[in-house]
This record gives structure tokens, sequence and C-alpha cells, in this order.
């Protein structure tokens, strides 16, 4: 925890945990999708399910789907500006078994029908702790620079994509890789010291065997 | 690097160095995130900036929260203060004022600092703010005592908790108003002794509050408790600046905020099942004040 850290963020009320998490959700949702959604689905566990209209945190969620950063004074009106958008959503309250208690699970759609899933929760403060990718288990807190490359569950894979961060002087701070089953879909989190340049996440995605690579950017 | 574990730590190196606490941090933050002490002071100033914003727009009449339970009342006191009316003289007037409108601009969604929380974030600007506009203080040393407030925020962040989740409302607030009174003791021109002073007794007075906000939401009874917290951050500012001492050292009293926290049950940690949640009004609220 830095200066920064404990006098900030800088965000929309009322709740850092059911307003600005719920953006940082929105936001890791829609850098994993990449492209412009038109279609959510989001679901809301315990204290999510409970208060969200009181705090927001529908709007916020949507916000952060939309683009929008956590202080961002448009993040009151989101639901109208999402149906401007053309983008169609649908909230749903759900009980998630073991689940921390602000919990969201959102699905979207692109316009051609790419769709990306994510379980979030926000664990206080601001911060969030993503739980599944895809369906498969994960764990990242966005407070670093965070590449997830989805990939074929091949040899060599781990050492030519570290490699090739190593070469731009990419430090990486933590990695985890797990698959669903052997030689099937495999995902890497690597979270980075310093921020992922736009070409070199275009490099990886390029490299044989990664099926996509996406950054999350380190929340603000 | 400091490893922001004692604030008895970071009074030492300032007394020792002949620094304001404030310098310390900058310095050492800036190295931390390898960028320039300026470019520190720029961002941290940014925040600076959002407060001020915060409240002026906190301060309109007609603000109302998406619950419909908050909103409206720093305009209160502020005709109140503004008609010469309040018992307490206009600084003491103005702290409440601020506190109130930060705080209730954050239950209407508008822009705030987290600082350290969203339920918190009414008691540092509240009592910055009015300090250096009623003392004349500059600016750059308003920003600069942001440091000294993080410095005690993040030394209790790590031994104790500054989330209501975890350690309830002393948590919040009673984080805030620590930092708040460690912030305006260093602008008063407080050594830093004084201001582990004013930060002990700040914390001490908030010792066993309780997180038990009505139908779950940051409105009831956060905004209040924010000018609460102001005016204990006065309170213990004043003291401290006469030379009264904490018995209690403030690392200390961190660690008994901790104790505290962890025997603190569930129902009185945010999570809206006792207290003033639980009483029939808190209730009534919870059923009819949203999700119509």
């Amino acid at each position: 925890m830095d200066v920064l850290d404990i006098i900030g963020p800088v965000m929309i009320g009322p709740s850092s945990s059911h307003t600005a998490g719920a953006v940082r959700i929105g936001k890791v949702a829609v850098s994993l999708l990449g492209t412009k959604p038109v279609k959510a689905e989001i679901m809301l566990h315990g204290s999510f399910a409970e208060t969200y209209k009181g705090h927001g945190t529908d709007k916020a969620l949507l916000a952060g789907i939309m683009g929008m950063e956590p202080d961002d004074e448009r993040i009151r009106n989101s639901l109208e500006l999402a149906k401007e958008e053309g983008l169609e959503y649908r909230f749903e309250k759900v009980y998630i078994e073991n689940a921390h208690p602000n919990t969201a699970r959102i699905i979207l759609w692109d316009k051609d029908g790419r769709t990306c899933s994510i379980e979030a929760a926000s664990v206080g403060g601001g911060s969030i702790l993503v739980k599944k990718v895809n369906g498969m288990n994960v764990e990242f807190s966005g407070q670093y620079e965070t590449l997830i490359v989805l990939h074929e569950d091949v040899a060599g894979m781990i050492a030519e994509v570290t490699y090739f961060m190593a070469e731009r002087g990419i430090n990486i701070g933590s990695f985890r890789c797990v698959r669903k089953e052997k030689g099937g879909a495999a995902v890497m989190i690597i979270e980075c010291d310093s921020v992922v340049p736009k070409s070199v996440v275009d490099e990886i995605r390029k490299q044989p065997h990664v099926l996509s690579c996406v950054k999350v950017e380190k929340l603000k | 690097m400091y490893q922001y574990d004692s604030v008895d730590f970071l009074v030492n190196e300032a007394e020792k160095n002949n620094k304001k606490i404030s310098e310390l941090i900058l310095k050492e933050q800036a190295e931390r995130m390898e960028i320039t002490r300026d470019d520190l002071y720029s961002k941290m100033e940014k925040r600076f900036e959002v407060m001020e914003e915060a409240v002026k727009k906190g301060s309109m009449p007609g603000l109302r929260s998406v619950s419909g339970l908050s909103g409206g009342d720093a305009y209160k006191m502020k005709c109140q203060v503004d008609r010469g009316e309040n018992l307490c003289g206009p600084l003491f007037g103005h702290v409440l004022t601020k506190a109130l409108a930060v705080s209730e601009l954050n239950s209407c969604m508008g822009k705030i600092v987290a600082a350290p929380t969203a339920g918190s974030c009414g008691i540092i600007p509240s009592a910055v703010l009015t300090i250096m506009e009623d003392k004349n203080i500059d600016r750059k040393d308003a920003v600069m005592s942001l440091f000294t407030a993080s410095g005690i925020g993040i030394v209790i962040a790590n031994k104790a908790s500054i989330s209501g989740a975890e350690g309830g409302c002393q948590a919040e607030c009673g984080t805030a108003s620590a930092m708040a009174a460690a912030a305006i003791t260093e602008m008063a021109g407080g050594t830093p002794r004084m201001i582990s002073n004013a930060a002990a007794i700040a914390l001490k007075s908030i010792l066993g509050l309780v997180c038990d906000p009505v139908a779950g939401l940051v409105e009831v009874p956060c905004i209040k408790r924010n000018a609460m917290g102001a005016a204990n951050a006065l309170t213990a500012a004043e003291l401290a600046l006469a030379g009264i001492e904490s018995r209690i050292p403030v690392d200390e009293v961190i660690e008994a905020m901790k104790k505290i926290g962890d025997m603190m049950p569930s129902c009185l940690k945010e999570t809206a099942q006792g207290g003033l949640a639980d009483t029939k009004t808190g209730r009534f609220y919870k059923k009819a004040g949203f999700d119509l």
C-alpha cells in the first residue's frame, strides 16, 4: 500500500467495494472481450445482490463494461447510456456456492457473437480479485499490469511467452498457468511490474498456439 | 525503504533528520514508485483538487441519494453557518459543513477521494481545507500534510485495518480522524511528536465504534459520523498542540484497535445485521427505502 492507495482512489461514490470495485470488475470483463460488447448478462451474489440498487453497483458494473473509469461522473447515468449505445443488459440475483459476499459474474457478447465470461469479487477499498475467466479458475487482482494468455497446452509455451517478455525488459511479478485438461486450452496469468506496450500484446497474440492475449491494465 | 509498521519510527526519523514527516514520506514514496518528488506531489495535488471540488458540489442544495435516505444536510449546515447562527463559530461550522458535503456527495454518486475509504471520505478534506482557509496556510503545506496523513494511515492499514468489514467503523472513521488530526497538527506547526500524539488521541476516542449501516448503504449513520470524525480530529490536534500527550503511545493504540476489531462480532462489521441497522426504523428503511 502506498500514499496514493491510502488517499485514493479518486472515485464515484458511494462505496469503494460496491461502486469503484464494481466498475473495475466491468473493466476487466470488457478488456477480456477486447471488442465492443452488445449484450451483457450480469449475475450478482451476496451483498452485491442485496444492495446493488442503493449502491449503484448495477450502474457501476455497466459503466466499467462501457470502458469508464471508477472516477467517471457519467457512472450514475450508465443505464441510460447503455441503452443509447445499444448495449443490451440483464441483471439477475444468484447464489454462488462459497463465493465472496461481493461477487459478480459477467458474460459479454460482441456483435459477431464472440463471448467471454468472468467471475470476480470486490474485496474492499476498490480492490478486486478475478476468480474465473471463461470458466477457468484464475486469481489476479488488477493491481498490476496483467496479461492473460489463452493458449493450447503444448510444450514450451511458458518458456516462449516469458522469454519474449524478458527480451523486452518486462519483469514478471507473479505467474500462474492453469488448464482445463491436458492438451486442451490453458491460460497464463502474468502480473508485470511495468507497463506492457500494446505492441508486445499484439506480438504474443501472433505466436503459434496462442489463442488470445489480452492485457488488463493496472487499475487506477 | 520504510516498513510502515510503526508511527514512532516515522517520528524518530523526522526528529533525527530534522525534517517534517510529510517531507520524509514524500521522498520515500517517490523513490518507491520510481518517480520524481515533483511528480508524486502533483498526483497528490490532483487528489486535493478533487477534495476541493467535492466540498463545493456537496454543499449545493437539492442533493439526493439513490435510496432517498440522504442529501441536503450539508446545505442546511452551510446556511446556518452563513447566517452566523451556529453555536460554535465559523471554523467549527465550516468543518462540519465540509465533512457533510463530501460525505453526502459520495452517497449521491458524486466524485470523491477515498480517504482512506469512501465511507470516511469527508473527514480529511474537511479538516485540512478548513484549517488551510481559516489560518491562511499555504496551499502547498496543505497538500504536503496529506503525506503525513498517509504515513499514519499506511501504518494503521498494515498493523490493523482500514476496512469496516474487518474492523468496524473505528477502522474507517477512526483511521480517517487520526490521519486528519496528524495532517492539521503539522499544518499548524506541530512537532512530529505532537503529530503522533494527535493521531493517538483521535484514534483512542473512536476505538470500539461499530459499522452498522442502515440497509447496508454508506449513508446512515456514516455521513454524520464523518462530521463527528472531523470534529474529533480538531479536538485531538488542539490537545496535542497544547503539549498534551497520549498516555498510551500511538502504536499501542493501533494495536488495541486491531484487537478490538478482531473481537467485534461480524453483525457489527458492515453486514447491516446489528446496531442501528437492526433497529425498528433501520429495518423499516431496509424494506421501504430502496429496491422499490
